[in-house]
């Protein structure tokens, strides 16, 4: 997602709720534990426990449970925020656990968005001084506890890695031995923070992941893990174009497999209900639907693309400008034009869409992964025509999302919840097979970039004007009423505000409609800009005489400080002296995302006539980096995430509208043996926490274009790199 | 049709059809639910359990053909190797999601029973079939290579 939205529909973050009117809340959850699982989703409180916030429960065997309000979809969530309440409790990193908060957007709201949600690489950044307060606050009433049963002064106490200690008697207690005594003491009004030289958690190495061992041991419970008595599984059967709709069901082949329960048409397909997943599935396949395409994509890829290069080549609406980018290039020495086609991707999560629902006419709960349960929870109510307060949202472990489950119109939500009302009261799990995931849209939209450059006798670039046409992702939703002057900054963000000195340029969009849904998918407009602005410039440096390294350098823009340092730094790490000659190359790129800035250098071999990426260098500003370790990871993951697109991953649609990919057969993700050797060095910051989700993925794309151009002569354009 | 199996070091009988994919019945059935779905035509892992000493992929193999077969699943994996691999797993920090890493610790498991001291091409062959979206390759290739010089020591 993008960080500067902020939804018009949504209230303004409150602080009204941080520290108020908090026990109710948590004692009206009513989950009940399993015994076996290690579930991320809430449970009640032990009794005894002390609850000071929102935020923190103390038991009285001194595990301190902090409710995360970001899901965790890999990101690292569940582990960096209880470190911020650890840290400033003075708690032992060993009795923290993790639980996911339930949906309460005046609680649990994400700062930049003003309602509940997880996305454009926030959860860490917004949550910072929260987190920090929620836990000095904890740290403060234990105290006032302990001074009030020692009878000493509370300025006297110290507390380190679990203990409360008063030095002249020697009384010690642990926190969950104060936590009753905690609890009856006034909440304060306000608490200091720990200055950062005196942090021992943030900023730490050899912090373990709260979720390291259950997910290495199967013990970590998942939506698909969900069993509830009684519960059906539903599979569906959704359009095979998009924009098409039901015209006919015949469901007696399904009726008549063992285990089919009902077959339902639903506003979004058709609904198999059976007693187990197997049954389910058969069912799915045994429906046989007529539909009507009247309204539907019928175009396959290779007219769209026609279309959207057309429109990339008059593209007018300016989202920026600055001096008179035609009169450079009409005055240049030498113009040179490229262009450049990203399909469409899918998320191809490992875990498919998938909730669980159990009502009784009156009340629901559900268990999934919604990345924006605010706007879920009001979808699921108001499909259900239940008050939002008769419907429960667990939010669970969830594998992977990559933007997926962040859906504006709450799609999914919606049909679960249609599952739910056109079977009756019960139980119901609704399970996407990779089929329905991988043929059912909302991918990163197909783009076409047009770039040009002029050059003087010199080799200086003296002007700049990239075009690009692709589908808005926030037409349509309720981000809409956010475009100003038509623009949706998804669209094209990264193209815009570059580093680099152009006195005269300008970027222009050409919104193009389609029934293809497109969605945010892992660093949005990122995924495609930084590949089409950093491989051009590679190309038009190169036309001029230039180093790649050394170009970018002399090109920067003096307020851009922390770009430059993240670029000087790769260099560094790489050993840069230039794109090399041998049978391994080098390239290099850079993009700021999300608040963050990352440099990287990649290595590349030609296997087979396509690349292969044999090592990674990545240097990343991120602000102040709370937990290393995570933010190495995301580095990793976003390389790795990034690589396997641009190298072999593309939903194309067959002429007709079909999508042509199926499975992972089809579309074809990153395997180990390609994964590259990595190496991050997180730069020194003193500034805020900035996002890492995201930020690590732009740059690997055109690192590795700019390293085979230079070993093939091939300029790729046209993406995957080595198609299915 | 009733199917007569270990799972874990008790025996089970499952009375389903026989074409049941293996997946589904220790999911479904006996509640195994650690064993993950992510694509059912064996191409990404997430489904892989020990079927009589082997990693296999339960998703395409159906009830009907294991009568008298031994299946260990992650939630009963055992033994040296796997209490290395996942000691490993958890200190390296290997999960990000975590969804496919139950198949990822059965493959590595099998791997370092076979060939206690793993080849980078080794370990490449025999992970090459567990994809992972979170990209945790990198950190996977380490985990191995540790739980193997553990298990040396």
């Amino acid at each position: 997602m993008h960080p500067i939205v902020k939804p018009a529909f949504a209230p303004r973050p409150t602080r009204r709720g941080f520290l108020a009117g908090t026990g109710g809340l948590i004692l009206g959850l009513h989950l009940a534990p399993q015994a076996r699982a290690e579930s991320s989703a809430p449970t009640a409180p032990t009794p005894g426990a002390f609850v000071p916030n929102a935020f923190i429960r103390v038991a009285p065997d001194d595990t301190v449970t902090v409710l995360v309000k970001h899901i965790e979809i890999g990101q690292g969530a569940n582990t960096g925020l209880p470190l911020l309440v650890a840290e400033e409790m003075d708690a032992d990193w060993s009795q923290m656990r993790a639980e996911q908060a339930p949906s309460n957007p005046q609680l649990y709201a994400n700062a930049a968005f003003g309602i509940q949600g997880t996305g454009g690489s926030t959860g860490l950044s917004n949550s910072y001084m929260t987190m920090r307060r929620a836990g000095a606050a904890a740290r403060a009433m234990l105290v006032s506890a302990a001074a009030d049963l020692w009878g000493v002064p509370a300025a006297e106490i110290t507390v380190s890695k679990g203990v409360v200690a008063h030095g002249p008697t020697g009384n010690e207690a642990s926190f969950g031995a104060l936590a009753e005594a905690a609890a009856k003491g006034p909440v304060p009004e306000d608490v200091a923070l720990k200055d950062p030289a005196d942090f021992t958690l943030i900023g730490a190495e050899g912090i373990t992941r709260l979720d390291a061992r259950s997910k290495s041991t199967g013990q970590a419970e998942f939506t698909i893990d969900v069993y509830r008595d009684g519960m059906q599984v539903v599979a569906m059967v959704h359009p095979p174009k998009f924009g098409a709709t039901v015209a006919s069901v015949d469901d007696s082949e399904a009726l008549a497999i063992p285990g089919v329960r009902a077959v339902r048409q639903l506003p979004s397909g058709v609904a198999i209900y059976a007693d187990d997943t197997f049954a389910a599935f058969r069912g799915r396949d045994a429906v046989v639907v007529e539909w009507d395409e009247s309204a539907a994509e019928t175009r396959g890829t290779d007219e769209i693309v026609e279309t959207f290069t057309a429109a990339a080549r008059t593209a007018s609406l300016v989202a920026e400008e600055a001096g008179d980018a035609d009169a450079a290039l009409a005055g240049a020495e030498r113009v040179i034009e490229a262009e450049y086609v990203f399909p469409y991707l899918a998320h191809a999560a490992m875990e498919p869409l998938d909730g669980v629902i159990e009502w009784d006419g009156s009340a629901a709960e559900i268990w999934s992964g919604m990345q924006i349960p605010t706007t879920s929870h009001a979808t699921l109510a108001g499909v259900m025509g239940l008050g939002q307060e008769a419907v429960t949202i667990n939010t669970m472990y969830t594998g992977g999302s990559f933007g997926r489950r962040a859906t504006p119109d709450n799609h999914f939500a919606a049909e679960l919840a249609n599952v739910a009302m056109a079977g009756g009261p019960g139980a119901y799990k609704l399970l996407w097979t990779r089929e329905n995931d991988m043929q059912g849209g909302y991918y990163r939209p197909l783009t076409v970039h047009r770039l040009r450059a002029g050059l003087d006798g010199a080799g200086n670039i003296t002007g700049w004007v990239n075009q690009l046409a692709n589908q808005s992702i926030m037409r349509g939703s309720p981000f809409e009423a956010m475009m100003q002057g038509g623009l949706d900054p998804t669209s094209y963000e990264g193209a815009n505000d570059l580093p680099y000195e152009l006195p005269n340029r300008r970027l222009a969009w050409a919104e193009m409609r389609s029934p293809v849904p497109v969605l945010w998918w892992r660093a949005v407009g990122h995924t495609h800009t930084a590949y089409a602005v950093e491989t051009f410039l590679d190309e038009v440096l190169e036309t001029g005489g230039r180093d790649p390294v050394q170009g970018r350098l002399d090109m920067m823009r003096a307020d851009r400080p922390r770009d430059r340092a993240v670029l000087e730094r790769v260099a560094e790490m790489a050993g840069w002296s230039g794109p090399g000659t041998g049978d391994r190359r080098y390239g290099v790129a850079m993009a700021r995302s999300f608040g963050s800035y990352v440099a990287q250098v990649a290595e590349v071999e030609d296997r087979d006539g396509a690349p292969h990426v044999t090592r990674v260098w990545c240097a990343v500003d991120c602000g102040l980096a709370v937990t290393p370790d995570v933010v190495r990871a995301q580095m990793e993951g976003g390389i790795g995430y990034g690589l396997s697109s641009i190298l072999g991953e593309a939903v194309t649609l067959e002429p007709g509208g079909r999508v042509a990919q199926v499975n992972f057969d089809g579309y074809t993700p990153l395997r180990l043996p390609e994964m590259p050797r990595i190496e991050v060095s997180i730069l020194p910051s003193a500034e805020p926490p900035s996002g890492v989700g995201e930020p690590g993925l732009p740059p690997i794309g055109p690192a590795v274009a700019n390293a085979w151009r230079a070993l093939s002569g091939q300029a790729v354009r046209r993406l995957p790199m080595r198609p299915a | 049709m009733a199917i007569t199996l270990t799972v874990n070091d008790e025996e089970v009988t499952l009375d389903l059809d026989p074409d049941t994919p293996l997946l589904w019945a220790l999911r479904d059935h006996l509640r195994l639910t650690g064993t993950k779905f992510g694509c059912g035509i064996a191409q990404c892992g997430a489904c892989t359990v020990m079927l009589d000493g082997f990693a296999q992929r339960s998703c395409v193999t159906p009830i009907g053909a294991l009568e008298g077969a031994t299946v260990q699943t992650i939630e009963g994996l055992d033994g040296p190797e796997a209490e290395a691999v996942q000691a490993a797993w958890t200190e390296i920090n290997v999960p990000q999601c975590g969804y496919c890493q139950s198949g990822q610790v059965v493959s590595a498991t099998s791997l370092l029973r076979e060939v206690p001291k793993p080849s980078d091409q080794e370990i490449d062959d025999a992970m090459a079939g567990n994809l992972c979206r979170c990209a945790t390759y990198a950190r996977i290739r380490k985990a191995i290579r540790q739980a193997s010089d553990s298990l040396e020591a």
